[in-house]
């Protein structure tokens, strides 16, 4: 089995807020990130895929391929967008890295047809990050 | 869905590599100019993994204002600009090797009550880097 990881980038926006929540709760569980103005990152996301190489071409999928499926599944949905407003995936969920990995995670476990998704790594930031490796929700 | 969250947090330390179970000749055989009697320092990373279900009413595994403050208590603040050797009691005993200073990290750290502590990954020099999962190796 090899491994493969390709890496983008996206710019996108958010808060969090739980309307549950009193704003007093929402202030000491979210902190600053609870500012209903909300703020960004510059969050870079790893798909890694798991496969063996096709004999044919050396490949476990084509780059250019898994290019092409990051582009229209996950940048043209979050690249420069707000997260709590423009994601429908993401409605009525706090956008945290958590959610945003399992909904990226989400759209394309079952868009990746030769190997298979082992693991989505986002990075919100360089010193935080979370890992989704799918299973059972 | 399995999820770790992981959180980089840095300190620097100095340590020097001797053990006593080793003659003089050996320690500088073994260790090398790590075993300068003077000690050295390292700007030590450490990635702190921690894994469980995510809370729907916050969507986190667990809040980072809690982790960040757990590992500034049981490890920022005991290592950071510290003498490893002389100041970390696990070292009286032990050589500060970085094999070691991870295994204490996540020993430190496995009390943490908010999540489970998957992994501690501890980076001595951009170079090189230890990862340790607790006794029992990864979990699935």
């Amino acid at each position: 089995m090899v491994y493969l990881t390709r890496k983008i980038e996206f710019s996108a926006s958010h808060f969090y807020h739980n309307p549950a929540f009193t704003p007093e709760e929402n202030r000491r569980v979210f902190g600053k990130c609870n500012n209903p103005h909300g703020h960004g990152h510059n969050y870079v996301l790893e798909v890694t895929v798991a496969g063996e190489p096709d004999p044919a071409t050396g490949m476990v999928l084509d780059l250019k391929e898994l290019k092409e499926i990051l582009q229209r599944e996950v940048t043209d949905r979050v690249d420069h967008r707000h997260l709590n407003h423009e994601v429908p995936e993401l409605a009525g969920k706090i956008p945290t890295s958590e959610n945003i990995a399992m909904t990226i995670w989400g759209w394309l476990a079952t868009r990746i047809t030769k190997g298979h998704l082992h693991r989505v790594r986002l990075y919100e930031t360089p010193d935080l990050f979370v890992d989704c490796y799918g299973g059972a929700k | 869905m399995k999820l770790h969250l992981t959180r980089r947090y840095r300190f620097a330390a100095s340590h020097r590599l001797h053990s006593p179970r080793l003659s003089e000749a050996e320690n500088w055989r073994v260790y090398g100019k790590c075993n300068n009697p003077h000690g050295h320092g390292h700007n030590y990373v450490v990635e702190v993994a921690v894994t469980g279900p995510v809370d729907p009413a916050t969507g986190m595994v667990a809040n980072l204002a809690d982790l960040d403050s757990y590992v500034e208590r049981q490890v920022i603040e005991a290592f950071d600009h510290r003498n490893l050797n002389e100041e970390v009691p696990a070292f009286r005993e032990q050589v500060p090797t970085t094999e070691n200073l991870c295994i204490e990290i996540f020993r430190r750290l496995r009390g943490f009550p908010h999540a489970r502590l998957a992994r501690v990954r501890l980076e001595e020099t951009g170079l090189n880097s230890f990862e340790y999962f607790g006794e029992d190796g990864p979990q699935p």
